[in-house]
């Protein structure tokens, strides 16, 4: 047995990038504790930044090596085949962490509290008092709470659903070319996903500078930012994803035989995809029906 | 795969080692892809959070030997530097037991016996060169260390009102979100993120590892019930980690940003962070029992000398055990006030865990059942597994039912139940496995008088420590209190000196590890004999850097 290596599995060198991850991720959330807590540290800011750093370089050493080690031929059938299980099932994982999120939301939502809310007309302040065991309580037991304007889901959130509906046919499209050898469409599909991905986050943020709801103080805000929120945190991942592809697009990488990395991202971004059909439905439409309607 | 194929064919030369050609000291223990060598780093590690995680509790129980405030004050002032109020102590007792609990469910169980062993044993037990992958593995490795870094880190922060996180391993709302100000608990909630991390990547290296790298031959129904138990293991791993990450996030909202979640005042729902925890928490508790499962399975069938006893069945009652461990948690929360039908559901769904595990624990007695049964040590501790694991059983049986729980819920008999199913199940079955591998990880042998002295004495500490509690419990004495009335004096002594005899035991572990690794016996392929089938014990012990590098085929 001695020597020669038989079989077809990926046997690896020794890395550095392992342990400058996880210390970099120490650090990372450390200096994310220091800058919560002015009182008791300094320079939170800066620690996190650095860690952040570390994370990142981490990321890119790491998968720069990836792509070496693919373009070396390490990727054999069986490993590309490692490789999808892989993503297969941090997919399902990321699919339980939203779990998570909805199962706050369906709380509020299916279990509601008499909260009374007032809006201070000139400071647009909310105060959130809860009435439970008190008088007038049974009427105010509903859902989204009673004097809340939430989101239209027939405007901007309907016109996001259309514009993620549509990136998923174009990242479909950049995947068809790369299988039939054509480059140039593989570029354009994926550039017009990208736009669409940074569209449908412009379009999230400039949504939440409108919410006429606060995140503090409240369940429901709380729970919509939340979600939504990791949501657009994905999206933006995804997006990242759809660049690097881009990038390796055209410096040449991808056969049409073999473009695992390619795969990936467009799973992710379906995956991505489906998370917000399920919150359009069940925070936008069902989640706020009933209520006013911010103007 | 045409061209990039071939070219790889070529490229693979500088891949070439020598089956044991090893690389240099900081390479290999600090840069490793080697399962191998990543798996005694979790073992060294799991052994070094232990011994913290095991020094706590001694705190704990040498507090709780007499009735009154001893010693709280006193470690409260010495941790803080100055004069502890009874406040600021009863703080530090909180912080004992938070960290006496996360410690030895993240940091010593879930490491030794995943970490540790499955990373060993899996490849090994498959025929694969290695896992599938290598670099991810030792990630997995290096975020576990700075989890634990970050969790010790919290002690010497401010956590409300002393030094440290005190919110228990549960982390309830609202003690850890209004009730614990200061940085300390959002340094236990990072060092869970951290683990939490580090567990669904070694997870997800698992289950890829076991579906697809199987040697020729090895089919789903041919492999070895440790790898069944750690694919079972790795799929609760994947699916319950991630909700507690959603559950202690929301926490940190609420903590730092002005998050409603738990806020009942604002609309929040503090039972809803225990639905999440316990949606985790219950699958979490078989992630910690099933690997242990697996090795009692390869040890009785190894010193009786017989196939274990209904295989499939084995491995499809832990397949079972594993799916309903996911719709029982609320059994945890019975007194939260939830309604009679949820109370008769949960109650009903978990007493039905208690058949496929009736189901192991029968097949294990069936298989020493007209076996030939040699009384090794790696044996006498997974007898003592199966005897002390029923007890713990039988008691969860009891605590399955709503209506006895009103009772028994946050009282001593419920710390009985989870300390003999951990630590005289989950703990009996590491030392078993470490008694039947240490000789094929290390190349040589323990000393089986030793062996056995450390299991008699170690069995008799724990039972002396832990039985009584079931008395105190069901006399009343509530949990995560450290004092109690003159009425719970003399068990709570008894349970103490138990911790003694317990103590002496882990030393005769350490000797008998320290002798072996000097002076040990030099291990043999296969030092168990015929009754050990599985594939480690075709290789040399230790086994060569490269294990496997041409596959062996099953027939």
């Amino acid at each position: 047995m001695a020597g020669a290596k038989n079989h077809d599995y990926h046997i690896l060198p020794p890395s550095i990038t392992p342990i400058l991850g996880s210390f970099s991720a120490l650090t990372m959330f450390f200096g994310l504790v220091m800058w919560m807590h002015p009182e008791q540290f300094g320079y939170g800011s800066l620690v996190f930044g650095l860690g952040l750093l570390g994370v990142l370089y981490t990321f890119f050493a790491w998968w720069s090596d990836v792509v070496t080690e693919a373009h070396a031929g390490d990727h054999t059938p069986v490993v590309q085949l490692h490789l999808r299980y892989g993503m297969i099932m941090f997919i399902a994982s990321e699919v339980m962490f939203f779990v998570g999120w909805f199962w706050a939301w369906f709380d509020f939502s299916l279990f509601p509290v008499p909260l009374e809310i007032v809006k201070d007309a000139e400071t647009h302040a909310f105060t959130v008092t809860n009435l439970i065991g008190q008088e007038g309580a049974a009427a105010l037991m509903q859902w989204p709470p009673k004097g809340l304007e939430v989101l239209d889901s027939m405007k901007l959130p309907l016109l996001n659903t259309l514009i993620l509906l549509c990136s998923g046919t174009t990242v479909t499209w950049a995947h068809h070319a790369l299988i039939h050898g054509d480059r140039e469409g593989l570029k354009k599909g994926l550039l017009a996903t990208i736009l669409l991905g940074l569209l449908f986050s412009s379009i999230q943020a400039y949504e939440y500078l409108e919410a006429p709801f606060p995140f503090a103080g409240l369940n429901y805000g709380t729970a919509f930012y939340m979600a939504t929120g990791f949501h657009g945190f994905h999206v933006i991942v995804g997006t990242i994803f759809l660049a690097v592809c881009l990038v390796r697009a055209n410096k040449g990488h991808f056969t049409p035989k073999q473009h695992f990395g390619f795969e990936a991202a467009a799973w992710y971004w379906h995956f991505v995809d489906v998370v917000w059909l399920f919150l359009f439905i069940a925070i936008y439409i069902w989640g706020g029906w009933g209520a006013p309607v911010h103007a | 795969m045409t061209t990039i194929a071939a070219t790889g064919t070529d490229l693979h030369a500088h891949d070439h080692h020598d089956a044991d050609h090893k690389p240099g000291f900081f390479a290999r223990w600090f840069m490793s892809t080697n399962h191998k060598d990543i798996g005694t780093l979790y073992l060294i590690f799991a052994i070094f959070a232990g011994i913290i995680g095991g020094a706590i509790s001694g705190l704990m129980r040498l507090e709780l030997a007499a009735p009154g405030i001893q010693y709280l004050q006193g470690w409260a002032s010495m941790m803080a530097g100055k004069e502890a109020s009874l406040d600021e102590a009863y703080h530090m007792w909180n912080v004992l037991i938070t960290a006496h609990g996360l410690i030895m469910v993240f940091f010593m169980v879930m490491p030794a016996i995943i970490g540790g062993f499955g990373n060993w044993f899996v490849p090994l037990m498959i025929g694969a060169p290695d896992m599938a992958f290598p670099r991810m593995n030792n990630v997995s490795f290096w975020l576990t260390v700075v989890a634990f870094i970050m969790l010790l880190g919290s002690s010497f922060v401010p956590g409300g009102t002393g030094l440290g996180a005190g919110t228990g391993w549960t982390v309830y709302a609202p003690l850890s979100t209004s009730g614990s100000v200061g940085p300390a608990v959002d340094m236990a909630i990072f060092s869970l993120h951290l683990a939490g991390a580090a567990s669904i990547l070694g997870a997800i290296n698992f289950i890829t590892t076991i579906f697809n790298m199987r040697a020729p031959g090895m089919t789903l129904h041919k492999m070895p019930l440790f790898v069944w138990s750690v694919l079972v293991t790795a799929f609760l791993l994947l699916l319950a980690l991630p909700v507690l990450a959603a559950a202690i996030t929301m926490l940190l909202v609420d903590r730092n940003f002005g998050g409603a979640f738990f806020d009942a005042a604002a609309g929040g729902d503090p039972v809803l962070y225990q639905h999440l925890f316990w949606f985790f928490g219950h699958p979490e508790v078989y992630i910690m029992i099933l690997p242990g499962f697996g090795i009692i399975s390869q040890i009785v069938a190894t010193f009786s000398r017989k196939p274990v006893f209904g295989y499939l069945g084995m491995a499809y009652a832990m397949v079972a055990i594993g799916v309903v461990g996911f719709v029982v948690w609320a059994h945890h929360m019975f007194t939260t006030g939830m309604s009679v039908d949820m109370k008769m559901y949960f109650t009903a769904a978990t007493m039905v865990i208690a058949v496929p595990t009736g189901i192991k624990i029968f097949s294990w007695i069936a298989t020493m059942w007209g076996g030939s049964v040699s009384f090794k040590t790696p044996m006498v501790w997974a007898m003592g597994f199966i005897f002390m694991f029923t007890v713990g059983g039988v008691t969860g049986v009891v605590l399955a039912n709503g209506g006895l729980d009103d009772n028994l819920h946050d009282t001593y008999y419920v710390v009985a139940h989870f300390h003999y199913v951990l630590s005289l199940g989950a703990v009996f079955s590491l030392f078993a496995g470490f008694y039947y591998w240490f000789g094929k990880m290390s190349g040589r042998h323990l000393n089986e008088f030793l062996g056995h002295l450390h299991f008699w004495v170690f069995f008799i500490g724990v039972n002396v420590l832990f039985f009584p509690m079931h008395f105190l419990g069901n006399s009343g004495m509530p949990r995560r209190y450290p004092d109690y009335p003159e009425a719970f004096a003399y068990w709570n002594g008894v349970a103490s000196t138990g911790y003694a005899i317990m103590a002496v035991g882990i030393l005769i572990f350490f000797v008998n590890v320290i002798w072996s690794l000097l002076a040990g016996r030099r291990a043999e392929d296969n030092y168990w004999g015929e009754g050990a089938t599985t594939l480690e014990w075709t290789l040399t012990s230790p086994p060569p850097y490269h294990q496997f590098e041409t596959l062996p085929v099953i027939k």
